[in-house]
C-alpha cells in the first residue's frame, strides 16, 4: 500500500489543481502497480512521447490542453521529434504533420521543458553524482543510465515520467531499490563477432528473457556505439531496465550463434535496402568523429539519413566533421531519430539498411517497410565506393 | 478472486485474452484498435469494447499514449487484466481513466476468452 503525505493526498484530492491531481493519479497508479510504498524526490526528468507519430491527435490535445496550466518542477529534457524543422521541406512531408508535431513543441517548452529533442541525455548533458535517482522515458536511455551512468530510475513510462516532471516525484519501487539492482540472471556472451549490430541483437534477446536486471558476461569491452546499441535493443523487446557487465548469480544461459541467427531472422525482411539511416538512438560527437572517419575518399551509392541531437551541431560542424559526412552524401538532421520517423514513407520506400535493432523493429511494425540489418562495417563497405 | 487495483473503475464485458505480452506501440493500431503486429496471437482481432486480459505490456513507454489514443478513437478496451502490471499500461491506464486491475496466476489462468463477467474495481470483485 502506497503511504502519501498529507502535501501528497491534498495534491491527489485536486485542492491544488487539476493538473497536479491528474500527475497524482499517474503515480499513484504505477506506485500501486509496482508495489512501492512511498514517493521520492527526483532530479531529472526526461520525456517520451514527442514525435507526433507516437502520441497522435491524442497527445497533441492532452499536452496542449495540460500546458495551459502546467509547469515542471525539475530539470526536463525531451526525446526526439518527428523530423528536423530546417530541412523538413527537402522531405515533403504534409503541412498536417508538421502542424500538430510545432503544437508539441510549443506545449512542452510552454511547460518548461530544455528543448534538447534528443533520445540520448546521457550523452549531451551533465550528468548527475551516481546514485542520483532520475525519471527516464526513453527505455535506451534508462538502461544507459541505470547500467553505464550509475544513476536510480525505472524504465519509465510516457506518463509516470511526465508525472514525475510535474511533481519532481516518482513511486520508489524496482531498480530504485538496492536489492532489485541485483541480477538474477546471466546471459553468456558466446557469440564470435562482436560489432554493434552483434551487441544490439544481444539486447533484444535478453530484454525477452530478463526480469529487472540482468548480467552479461564474456561481452568484452564495449566501445559506446557497441553499448547504445545494446541498451537500444534491450529497451526494444522487454521490461529489462538495467545490466552489469560480469558474472552474476542464479540462472545461466548463452546467447550463441543459433539464438542470433533466431533474432536476425525475426528482424531482418530484406537484403536489400532503398535508404540506409543511421541512429536510433541518435549518434553523439565520438559516433559522427568515428563515421567521418569511415567516410574519408568514400560516398553513399543511396540516400542516407544520418540522426543527432542539436546540441552537437556547432562541434560537428567546427570539427569538419559534418562536411566530410555531407561530402559523402550523408544527410545529417537533428532533433529527430529513425524510430517512427515520418520521413520513411512506405509509399516511397520499401525497405531500409540499418544497423539499428531498435529502428529495425519500429521500421517493420510502425513504418511497416522491410528491414536489411548490417553492422556500420558493412554498410561502409557494401553501400560507399 | 482477489484482485489488485491499479486504476480504479467498473467495467462489464466479455473477455479478449492474449497468450503473449502486448507492446502497445506498433503492436495495436490507435485508430481502429486492431492489433497488427502479424507475430501476435491477437492479430486481426479488434480490443475495442473488451476486457483486455494479458500477461504484461512490454516495449516502448510510448505506448501509454496509445493507451489514451484508443480511448480517444472509442476503441480502447473497457479495462485490463494483468499478472503484472508495468508502468507504460499502469500510467496509460490511469490517465485514459481504464479500470486496471492485477490477479494471483491462478486466477489469472481460470479467465476464459470470450467469457462475461463484471469488473467492479472499486470493491475488487470479479463476478
Amino acid at each position: 500500500m502506497l503511504e502519501l503525505t498529507k502535501e501528497e493526498e491534498d495534491a491527489l484530492d485536486g485542492k491544488h489543481g487539476e493538473t497536479l491531481a491528474l500527475a497524482y493519479r499517474v503515480l499513484v497508479a504505477i506506485g500501486e502497480a509496482s508495489g512501492s510504498d512511498k514517493l521520492i524526490p527526483i532530479e531529472w526528468a526526461h520525456l517520451s512521447g514527442v514525435n507526433y507519430n507516437t502520441i497522435g491527435d491524442a497527445g497533441v490535445d492532452f499536452l496542449s490542453h495540460l500546458s495551459s496550466d502546467a509547469k515542471f518542477k525539475v530539470k526536463t529534457t525531451v526525446n526526439p521529434m518527428g523530423f528536423d524543422f530546417d530541412n523538413v521541406a527537402k522531405y515533403g512531408l504534409d503541412d498536417e504533420f508538421i502542424k500538430k508535431q510545432a503544437s508539441i513543441k510549443k506545449s512542452y517548452e510552454k511547460m518548461g521543458a530544455i528543448s534538447s529533442f534528443s533520445c540520448i541525455p546521457y550523452e549531451i548533458f551533465n550528468v548527475p553524482k551516481r546514485g542520483t535517482h532520475v525519471s527516464f522515458a526513453e527505455s535506451n536511455a534508462a538502461i544507459y543510465a541505470n547500467s553505464i551512468s550509475g544513476l536510480r530510475t525505472n524504465k519509465e513510462g510516457a506518463f509516470s515520467a511526465l508525472a514525475s516532471a510535474l511533481t519532481g516525484k516518482s513511486p520508489c519501487s524496482d531498480l530504485r531499490d538496492e536489492q532489485n539492482r541485483k541480477p538474477d540472471l546471466t546471459i553468456r556472451m558466446k557469440v564470435e563477432a562482436k560489432d554493434e549490430l552483434t551487441y544490439g541483437m544481444l539486447g533484444y534477446f535478453a530484454g525477452k528473457v530478463a526480469g529487472n536486471s540482468v548480467a552479461i558476461s564474456g561481452a568484452g569491452r564495449l566501445d559506446k556505439r557497441s553499448c547504445k546499441s545494446l541498451c537500444a535493443g534491450m529497451g526494444t523487446s522487454g521490461r529489462c531496465g538495467m545490466f552489469t557487465l560480469e558474472e552474476g548469480e542464479g540462472e545461466k544461459i548463452d546467447f550463441d550463434q543459433k539464438e542470433l541467427q533466431n533474432i536476425h531472422d525475426e528482424l531482418n525482411t530484406s537484403e536489400h535496402g532503398d535508404v540506409i539511416t543511421l541512429g536510433s538512438p541518435q549518434l553523439g560527437l565520438e559516433e559522427i568523429r568515428d563515421l567521418s572517419g569511415m567516410l574519408k575518399g568514400r560516398s553513399f551509392t543511396k540516400q542516407c539519413m544520418i540522426f543527432c541531437p542539436r546540441a552537437i551541431k556547432d562541434q560537428i560542424r567546427n570539427l569538419g566533421y559534418a562536411n566530410e559526412i555531407e561530402r559523402a552524401g550523408g544527410e545529417i538532421l537533428y532533433d529527430c531519430c529513425t524510430c517512427l520517423s515520418p520521413l520513411i514513407d512506405k509509399d516511397e520506400v520499401d525497405s531500409v539498411t540499418t544497423n539499428s535493432v531498435k529502428g529495425a523493429y519500429y521500421l517493420r511494425t510502425s513504418n511497416e517497410v522491410d528491414v536489411n540489418l548490417k553492422s556500420l562495417k558493412r554498410i561502409i563497405n557494401e553501400e560507399t565506393k | 478472486m482477489n484482485v489488485k487495483i491499479i486504476v480504479r473503475g467498473k467495467a462489464q464485458g466479455n473477455l479478449l485474452v492474449a497468450k503473449n505480452p502486448i507492446n502497445f506501440l506498433g503492436g495495436i493500431d490507435k485508430k481502429t484498435g486492431m492489433v497488427h503486429d502479424t507475430k501476435h496471437d491477437l492479430f486481426g482481432k479488434s480490443v475495442a469494447g473488451k476486457i483486455l486480459v494479458f500477461p504484461f505490456g512490454i516495449g516502448s513507454s510510448v505506448g501509454a499514449y496509445t493507451i489514451y489514443s484508443l480511448k480517444y478513437n472509442k476503441c480502447a478496451p473497457s479495462a485490463m487484466i494483468c499478472q503484472k502490471a508495468d508502468l507504460t499500461t499502469a500510467s496509460g491506464c490511469a490517465i485514459s481513466n481504464i479500470p486496471l486491475v492485477t490477479m494471483s496466476k491462478e486466477d489469472y489462468d481460470s479467465l476464459k476468452d470470450g467469457q462475461e463477467i463484471t469488473l467492479d474495481g472499486i470493491t475488487g470483485n470479479i463476478s
